[in-house]
């Protein structure tokens, strides 16, 4: 028999209820995907529908190379702009956050505001004003589609700021310098081995979840015509749908899994340095 | 000991007569990433919302205003807060009633690790994929559109919703997917202030008399309502601007975003120019309204959760 109950928690009963209805309801869509692309022919006058794998196959068949060319172009081109974004947080964004908070603490607020703005304006009102920008920035630079990182960088800067933000809230950086300063330490050791490490866990949370988004990302991609993961993904759909679905189920599955792996690694990383904090 | 006292006065004096050429070299730390910023944020976003005061001579103009007389436009604009505003607040009692059944389970254990990591996915990475689903699950040919068909039920609601076809080709259809990247986006932003509610007000609660009805009513619900209405307006933000989704479901407008496309990628039909401009316009005033009601409600929501 279960104790009574006074707080908020449901009982185990309603818990399971809840979850298992919700489970099915947001997992038969994908589970459909999947389904789909196991898919072969049409089923037959009974109504019975064969499965295997020949889609797959189909995307390694050199006759198939011309039709899934843009497909491994495009994820090509997003790892190129994953890299170039997140050196974009690393080397922009990362070293401003730090210097801010320990030379010029009363622009901390300007800075939070800047990097929240991106979420408020609707990506397909800066498309607007990214396709003047770009007729520019395609003279300078030409109109590969690395280029477009710069955009998606605008993007991806609050999901980046926030993780950084809240693990430099919780490590008291002015101090840490002081302190590796007075001992002797030059600035660049200061930043290398002191303060990075600190921030290793936000760090690492916003490169994730900047690949996140970049590999997600559609709307600036097919407005200014370059050719990405999802862009290419919309453009073979129309061909060949099969092919197109295999990818997206790949594709989210992939995410899912590094965000598991990410979620429990740093909850056992919790778990130990509590059980440590109480040995100690 | 001395050693120390006596160098200390010397290296503060030194660094005073440098402190102001210090300081503005210090200052030019923050140029490049202010210079990306204006560069692809501040000129893009005063392009984009600017452009629809001009007309295509270059001069300034509030004609282009009228673009939201026209009919289409303006109801396009209905459709989208219209869709917005339903996926926000569904979505949102649906996100809380999950919240509310993960109440008691531990933050760090593999459910609530998947819960999250699933929620992330399908909040900010669907988008494309979404639509591909659900064309695969109840468009015209999907699994259980096509099983509805052959259990006798020839014109269902996902094959002729309102006799006007598919539904996930019209407007309403769009609420059905939009709430799959709702609901999640509920569960990852309500979950906090869910799990701020305090064992110590149930106990106080049952000690002073309450029931659990009690409890709900006359504390968790009036405690956790800012919270709920400023994530339902976050919600409603998020359907706002999503594109991706809507873009690979319908092929001409309907809702704003695809307005916009259309208006980007074909000549202007309304008669006036910069109509781009001027929806990017107008959704930045909607999304403007909009979060500024939510920071007055985080302010408030922010009060219980220390």
């Amino acid at each position: 028999m279960s104790a009574p109950r006074y707080g908020a928690e449901p009982s185990k009963v309603t818990r399971t209820i809840i979850l298992v209805v919700v489970a099915i309801v947001f997992v038969t869509p994908l589970a459909v995907l999947a389904q789909f692309a196991l898919r072969v022919g049409q089923p037959n006058a009974k109504g019975v529908q064969a499965y295997g794998f020949q889609h797959f196959g189909d995307i390694f068949n050199p006759a198939n190379a011309l039709t899934y060319e843009p497909l491994f172009q495009g994820i090509t081109n997003s790892l190129v702009i994953c890299a170039i974004t997140i050196l974009i947080v690393l080397v922009l964004l990362l070293p401003t956050m730090i210097l801010v908070e320990l030379k010029f603490p009363h622009l901390r607020r300007i800075l939070e505001f800047v990097c929240i703005i991106p979420i408020t304006i609707p990506s397909i009102v800066l498309v607007v004003g990214f396709i003047p920008v770009y007729s520019i920035v395609a003279q300078v630079f030409g109109s590969s589609p690395w280029t477009l990182a710069f955009a998606i960088g605008v993007i991806v800067l609050p999901y980046a700021y926030r993780p950084i933000a809240a693990n430099l809230a919780g490590v008291d950086v002015v101090t840490l310098s002081e302190a590796s300063r007075s001992l002797g330490a030059h600035w660049g050791n200061v930043l290398w081995s002191v303060i990075i490490p600190n921030l290793r866990r936000g760090i690492l949370s916003s490169v994730f979840i900047t690949v996140a988004v970049v590999l997600g990302e559609y709307t600036i991609a097919s407005f200014l015509s370059q050719n990405t993961f999802q862009t290419a993904l919309a453009l073979i759909q129309q061909t060949d749908p099969y092919v197109s679905a295999i990818f997206a189920v790949f594709a989210l599955l992939l995410a899912f899994a590094i965000l598991l792996i990410i979620g429990r690694a740093s909850s056992f990383g919790r778990g130990t340095s509590r059980r440590k904090a109480r040995k100690s | 000991m001395t050693a120390a006292v006596t160098a200390a006065p010397a290296t503060t004096t030194r660094g005073v007569g440098k402190l102001s050429r210090r300081r503005s070299a210090v200052w030019l730390g923050l140029t490049p990433f202010a210079a990306y910023v204006i560069l692809f944020l501040a000129i893009p976003a005063v392009l984009a919302v600017g452009s629809g005061f001009f007309d295509d001579k270059g001069a300034f103009t509030f004609n282009n205003l009228k673009a939201f007389a026209d009919p289409n436009i303006l109801g396009d604009f209905g459709a989208t807060i219209a869709v917005s505003a339903v996926t926000a607040v569904v979505g949102a009692i649906i996100g809380a009633v999950i919240c509310f059944a993960l109440l008691g389970t531990k933050p760090d254990g593999l459910l609530r690790t998947i819960v999250d990591s699933a929620s992330s996915v399908l909040a900010q990475f669907g988008g494309v994929m979404l639509a591909f689903a659900f064309i695969a699950t109840i468009g015209s040919q999907g699994l259980i559109t096509q099983w509805l068909v052959q259990a006798g039920l020839t014109a269902n609601i996902f094959n002729d919703f309102n006799n006007n076809g598919t539904l996930i080709y019209q407007v309403p259809g769009l609420a059905v997917v939009y709430l799959y990247f709702q609901v999640p986006l509920m569960v990852l932003t309500f979950m906090p202030a869910m799990e701020g509610l305090k064992a110590t007000w149930g106990e106080a609660n049952a000690t002073l008399g309450g029931t659990r009805f009690t409890y709900w009513t006359r504390i968790a619900m009036p405690i956790l309502a800012p919270a709920f209405f400023g994530s339902v307006i976050l919600l409603f933000a998020n359907s706002f601007s999503s594109y991706a989704t809507a873009a690979n479901l319908i092929d001409q407008g309907g809702i704003t975003p695809l307005d916009i496309r259309q208006q980007l990628t074909s000549e202007t039909v309304l008669g006036v120019q910069n109509v781009a401009g001027v929806l990017a316009f107008g959704m930045v005033v909607i999304m403007i309204i909009v979060m500024v009601a939510y920071s007055a409600l985080e302010r408030r929501a922010s009060r219980w959760r220390r």
